[in-house]
């Protein structure tokens, strides 16, 4: 069996373990599909008037914004998963059996796919019902859901060597709460690029969390006037978003899957 | 490796961390279905040597090898020839037993019907066929230890490693786990164990290798460790720390090596020759010639405690540690 396949063969063994786990712990699910709820109608309704978008509708195009924001957050589920598996011996258990190196992981990061479909989901729904829309059609929608899901796939793969870094579960959730809210914030997710002071400007243009937010918002028509911004990332949103993704990717993998062969649990 | 005797053999395994060297240069080899009992205390270096011995951690100097198959050089191939189960039962609480066994048979790449066999067997011969549908977080400490060996167990390797089987089960439990621990012995396993409990190696292990910091420390049968530590200990509480003197001189008379005193004079505890009931016997006569009064006596059998203090002349440094193994032996 080449190495590839047995990697995708066992991390399908794996992803199906956590897959299961879904199922059988209801309170993260809740934890998933409440919180992007909360967001949105915080959000919509705590900072809808107060902020410009010109040419259209602050919920409208806001709902992006609190995609992408989720979408990050969600691969903290990668990291904290391993952690706990790290924690609890499971790795070593893992760790002791023939099989492929790079599985646990693989299987980890596609598994954590599912919690972000099922957060996009609840969030569309709750963006229909404040006044989101799509308004480019539904394949155009379909691939801005799907760069989310590759650009939170990419960030998994981050947290996973995070995970497999931290002594404890609650490290990796409070590490990733100080990276992930500035990486949020200081973005177009919330507020308008042109609405940033002069030294903020260009970390927000530049900020591969805008780029996947101004791609999806652009995918679902949700733009009005632009992206208030000339930056090249901001008009090639979609290039810029898949230069991040492929790079996230090609980095990290590798330095999981090395951090994890010599990952020695208590 | 020569012939067919040493399906374990590791040589001058050293391990540092920082400052600490947790392997100092420990050697061990265990022949073909012999069980060898890896006994110390906490941070002895046990764990480390178990991590050494299955791929887990690489080992800064030193071989091992297993059922032929060099480890360092080759962990894919040794892993499939060994069964580990660790001290923190691992196994996944969200799962059922059922649903982790298949899960492992699956890793190790028995094919889907096959992991699904042999996972029934296994829970059937292990007892859990009642639980096998529950999430294992329902389960006993006792249930989960015994499902975490099941584990080990699913490629049926010839080789199968144990850290600490026991530590933190009730006695009902160990005797449990002692009992499926030998029904796997009988059937050919070679089988290497960590105890914190001399009374466990005694029950299962061929051979018992002591480690403190890292090094062996001792090694042989049980019997011999016990002959060196001098077999049953005797103990006695006096009524009165004044007759500390008086008691003291008359366990020397009678016991094999040196008189503890500890309590403030209280407690006294000596070891026993070969004849323990005899030479409790003339403590106790000596006692009432010189009017001793004890309000406690009796005997009991080391501890590893014991074995230490007699092999290094410290003690265990874990307190809690005689006190488990003082309850198991009971």
């Amino acid at each position: 069996m080449s190495t590839a396949v047995q990697a995708l063969g066992d991390g399908w063994v794996v992803a199906q373990r956590n897959l299961i786990k879904i199922v059988r712990v209801p309170e993260i699910l809740v934890f998933v599909l409440i919180s992007p709820i909360m967001f949105v109608l915080l959000f919509a309704y705590v900072f809808g008037g107060a902020i410009d978008t010109p040419g259209v509708n602050y919920r409208e195009w806001l709902i992006a914004g609190i995609f992408g924001q989720t979408i990050v957050f969600g691969a903290t589920f990668t990291g904290a998963g391993l952690a706990e598996d790290m924690q609890k011996g499971i790795i070593d258990r893992f760790r002791s059996l023939p099989m492929s190196n790079s599985a646990v992981l693989v299987g980890r990061t596609a598994s954590d796919v599912v919690y972000n479909v099922l957060s996009l989901v609840i969030m569309a729904l709750t963006g229909f019902i404040v006044g989101w829309r799509i308004n480019e059609g539904v394949f155009k929608a379909l691939a801005g859901f799907a760069l989310l899901l590759l650009f939170g796939y990419a960030i998994s793969w981050v947290m996973a060597l995070v995970g497999l870094m931290v002594p404890s579960v609650e490290v990796i959730n409070n590490a990733s709460f100080i990276v992930i809210m500035p990486l949020t914030f200081i973005s177009n997710a919330f507020v308008p690029t042109q609405e940033f002071n002069k030294v903020l400007k260009p970390v927000v243009e530049w900020n591969p969390v805008s780029a996947v937010t101004q791609a999806s918002r652009d995918l679902f028509g949700n733009t009005g006037l632009g992206p208030g911004s000339d930056a090249w990332s901001m008009q090639n949103p979609v290039t810029y978003t898949l230069i991040w993704i492929v790079g996230i990717v090609v980095v990290f993998a590798p330095l999981a899957v090395r951090q994890y062969r010599k990952a020695a649990s208590k | 490796m020569s012939g067919n005797e040493a399906m374990i053999r590791a040589t001058g395994l050293v391990k540092r961390y920082k400052d600490v060297e947790a392997l100092a240069g420990l050697d061990l080899t265990v022949p073909e279905g012999k069980v060898l009992a890896l006994l110390g205390p906490n941070g002895a270096g046990k764990t480390t040597a178990v991590r050494c011995l299955t791929t887990l951690l690489k080992p800064d100097a030193g071989s091992v090898s297993v059922a032929g198959v060099d480890v360092v050089n080759d962990p894919a191939a040794a892993k499939a020839k060994i069964g580990l189960s660790g001290q923190y039962a691992a196994v996944d609480e969200h799962l059922t037993a059922y649903e982790n066994l298949v899960m492992i048979g699956r890793l190790y790449h028995l094919g889907r019907q096959p992991a699904r066999d042999r996972a029934s067997e296994l829970l059937e011969r292990f007892d859990l066929t009642e639980f096998a549908n529950r999430p294992t977080k329902t389960y006993s400490g006792g249930q989960r230890r015994r499902l975490d060996l099941a584990c080990a167990l699913v490629a049926a390797p010839p080789v199968i490693v144990l850290d600490e089987p026991t530590t933190g089960l009730d006695v009902r439990s160990r005797q449990l786990m002692w009992d499926v621990i030998r029904e796997l012995v009988r059937d050919g396993a070679t089988l290497l164990l960590t105890t914190q409990y001399l009374e466990e190696a005694d029950v299962l292990a061929d051979d018992i290798v002591v480690i403190d910091h890292g090094r062996q420390i001792a090694h042989g049968t049980a019997d011999e460790l016990k002959s060196q530590t001098g077999g049953q200990r005797i103990e006695v509480v006096l009524a009165s720390a004044a007759d500390s003197d008086a008691a003291a001189r008359i366990l020397n008379e009678v016991a094999v090596g040196e008189v503890q005193v500890s309590d403030g004079g209280r407690e006294l505890q000596a070891a026993a020759g070969q004849e323990a009931a005899t030479d409790l016997l003339r403590v106790l006569q000596g006692f009432e010639r010189d009017a001793v009064k004890v309000l406690d006596v009796g005997l009991r059998r080391p501890t590893l405690d014991d074995v230490f203090l007699s092999l290094t002349g410290h003690a265990a440094e874990a307190a809690a540690t005689t006190t488990d193994a003082t309850e198991a032996s009971q």
